[in-house]
């Protein structure tokens, strides 16, 4: 925990200490790794403490280095008026910014089996399901489906669309953000399909990854984002 | 246990009559007054029990040219017999499934099935199956155990035409496999209209058959390619790649026929 904390301060004085060598003091804003709520192998066993190790600190973690020093270059350029730079560190941005965003939306869905893992969505977000969806099986299925169709990279995503006020299951390639896809989504539950968060333990059997992985899901704070959305 | 056959082919004739072109008014025009007798006759030896004429054209699992632990330490046997007995597998059979269901797709060689799938950019359900069964059968062919070190003559001088020197290359073939982004492929390319070797990263299943370039080496970069063996250590997988498994002998051969395609100047003849 103390390791990642000093990355992270490292982090932002490397960025200042350029800013401040190129004459201007632009208060760059880099991201850190956050904790996960959970140890490491609280999710098992349904998500390895292997999986859940190499997630967080190996792929999470370079997700936001690399963001981190994408910001640093795109602040560089910025500085310079170098507008070709300026778009080419768009693709960089936004697959590394979307693999922190993502991410950090994951961990909070997930939660142990003691602590609401698993446990039935209740209130608004159940009501809202069951009239749009007939019923939280259905739904699952619907996103097993989507999940086990994507081909590549990518997540699977229920979505309260705030322009149409209702539900919507989405898939997302590669570390597209949802608003990528449309700007008024909100993501209330996302499950990462990529090979890294399964691979280890359950190798090509993704349909089992999907299916086991409600299991773990945190219905309360997919809910609790649901009802911030719609007030 | 490796399956040796690429190709497999059934046919059932059935008693609509595909095969058989007369009807009994022509037997009266080739006045023939058995024909028609012959026809009937003939149709009930070829009439099994009652199906509609379907022909069945399946591709089969081609085995790499090596065994599966043949690649260790680099590439694990374990990794080889899920990536080759499940992954690639999975898409030979779930290829098969959707050609039985299409029969506008039948009759195509591999190639032409991916270019017809690809639907240029919109692709049908097919596409991702036929293009990876082919990305596959062509990255086992791009490793060889021993393999590595450096390719030689024609291909080293063209590689050395193309990047500057072969060390230019690999270094922008390994930052090629790190940089790219999501599952997809490295390649080794001849560009037809530039004449020229490059290199080359793919998403998912496109490859280098859609842009009609010639690929001379694959390295696959989707993560059940590396992770059992190197976890999200990108960087030594492809490392490994280019010092212990390419086969520069499958890129000499396949340099060797893109040359019946693509002019690459005139042969160095030595002068006696």
């Amino acid at each position: 925990m103390a390791l990642r904390s000093i990355l992270s301060k490292n982090t932002i004085a490397r960025s200042v200490g350029l800013g401040l060598r190129l004459g201007h003091v632009r208060g760059l804003k880099t991201l850190s790794l956050p904790d996960l709520p959970y140890g490491y192998g609280a999710l098992e066993p349904v998500i390895s403490e292997e999986i859940m190790h190499l997630h967080h600190l190996k792929h999470h973690l370079t997700y936001v280095t690399n963001y981190n020093k994408a910001l640093e270059l795109l602040d560089v350029a910025m500085g310079k008026g170098d507008a070709q730079t300026v778009v080419k560190l768009q693709s960089l941005i936004k697959f590394n910014g979307g693999g922190h965003i993502n991410h950090s939306i994951f961990w909070n869905n997930l939660a142990p089996t003691g602590e609401g893992g698993g446990e039935p969505p209740e209130g608004p977000l159940a009501g809202a399901i069951d009239k749009q969806f007939i019923s939280l099986g259905k739904l699952i299925d619907k996103i097993n489906a989507e999940g086990a169709a994507l081909q590549g990279s990518g997540w699977v995503w229920l979505a309260f669309d705030k322009e149409l006020g209702r539900l919507a299951v989405e898939t997302t390639l590669n570390q597209d953000p949802l608003v990528t896809k449309k700007a008024t989504l909100v993501p209330l539950l996302g499950v990462d399909v990529w090979e890294h968060a399964y691979y280890l333990q359950y190798k090509n059997v993704k349909q089992e990854y999907l299916s086991s992985i409600w299991k773990v899901m945190n219905w309360k704070y997919a809910g609790e984002v649901y009802d911030k959305s719609r007030s | 246990i490796m399956m040796e056959t690429s190709w497999s082919c059934c046919t059932n004739l059935g008693p609509s009559g595909s095969s058989l072109l007369v009807t009994s008014d022509m037997s009266k025009l080739f006045q023939k007054p058995n024909f028609a007798q012959l026809c009937q006759q003939k149709k009930k030896e070829l009439q099994g029990p009652r199906r509609s004429a379907k022909v069945h054209a399946y591709y089969g699992l081609k085995s790499p040219p090596y065994k599966l632990d043949a690649l260790e330490p680099y590439m694990s046997q374990r990794t080889l017999e899920m990536h080759w007995g499940k992954h690639h597998r999975g898409y030979v059979e779930n290829l098969n499934k959707q050609l039985e269901k299409n029969d506008t797709l039948y009759g195509y060689t591999m190639d032409e099935l991916i270019k017809v799938t690809y639907n240029n950019g919109n692709p049908l359900p097919e596409f991702n199956n036929a293009a990876q069964v082919w990305n596959h059968d062509f990255f086992w062919e791009s490793m060889q155990p021993g393999g590595g070190n450096m390719p030689i003559f024609d291909l080293l001088q063209q590689i050395e035409k193309d990047f500057g020197s072969f060390t230019n290359f690999r270094e922008k073939f390994i930052e090629a496999s790190l940089t790219l982004f999501g599952s997809g492929w490295v390649w080794l390319v001849l560009r037809r209209n530039e004449k020229r070797l490059a290199i080359l990263k793919t998403s998912n299943a496109i490859n280098p058959l859609i842009s009609a370039d010639i690929p001379i080496i694959s390295l696959d970069m989707w993560e059940h390619a590396y992770y059992l063996d190197y976890k999200n250590d990108k960087g030594k997988y492809a490392n490994v790649f280019m010092d212990h498994l390419v086969s520069w002998n499958a890129a000499t051969v396949r340099m060797a026929r893109a040359q019946a395609f693509v002019n690459l100047g005139e042969p160095k003849i030595p002068v006696a």
